[in-house]
């Protein structure tokens, strides 16, 4: 019973954050903020899959977790050089 | 009505205080209004969110399923990756001059490194 509240309101804070993300990934107003918002809103979403793998009580989706936990990561320097260096790999 | 275990209750706990901090990260990215502030609320409390969580599948995995400790390995490299993903964004700050005040004069006509090739615009 406790968990399951618990459980509604993460998944609740975790959605309404990947929406205010979303709003700044729009809004910009600068390319940093953007790559911000990208790599926010991928680990927004590593602790969303972590919650429905309590939810489903499984441990299943942690590999999907790690990979995007990963990409998210590399994409998010990558965005970075290019700002950077008009060049992702020199 | 079935009893609330301890660890129900601890995996509770650290579940609402991950949504707390993953919250407080997000509210930050809309509420403040410069590029190099914008830049602590998520790096800083959405990761300490994130941590949180998987801390909490882990103690409950303990409880009801055979309990790994897998979601360590994610909140290691959560811990380890976002100084160097937040120190690369302001980097971009920096070269794109989007900081607000302009950067200090360097003694010997030497030039910052990350303004050498600033060529690009938005």
């Amino acid at each position: 019973m406790l968990m399951t509240y618990a459980l509604y309101i993460a998944f609740g804070a975790v959605a309404l954050t990947l929406a205010l993300s979303m709003v700044r990934l729009l809004r910009g107003p600068y390319m940093g903020d953007r790559v911000l918002s990208l790599d926010t809103i991928s680990i927004n979403s590593v602790s969303l899959i972590v919650l429905y793998g309590i939810a489903r009580e499984t441990q299943m989706y942690f590999e999907a977790a790690l990979l995007i936990a990963m990409f998210g990561f590399i994409s998010t320097v990558a965005f970075a050089r290019f700002l950077l260096r008009r060049d992702v790999i020199e | 009505m079935t009893e609330t275990s301890p660890v129900e209750i601890l995996t509770a706990i650290l579940l609402l205080l991950g949504a707390f901090f993953t919250l407080v990260g997000g509210y930050g990215l809309i509420k403040l209004n410069n590029p190099m502030s914008r830049l602590h609320a998520p790096t800083k409390a959405g990761t300490l969110g994130v941590g949180s969580i998987l801390i909490a599948s882990m103690v409950y995995a303990f409880d009801h399923t055979d309990g790994s400790l897998h979601e360590l390995l994610i909140s290691i490299f959560m811990f380890a990756t976002a100084p160097v993903s937040a120190y690369f964004i302001a980097k971009v700050h920096v070269h794109r001059d989007r900081i607000g005040t302009p950067l200090p004069k360097l003694e010997d006509d030497r030039e910052w490194a990350t303004k050498v090739k600033s060529d690009t615009s938005d």
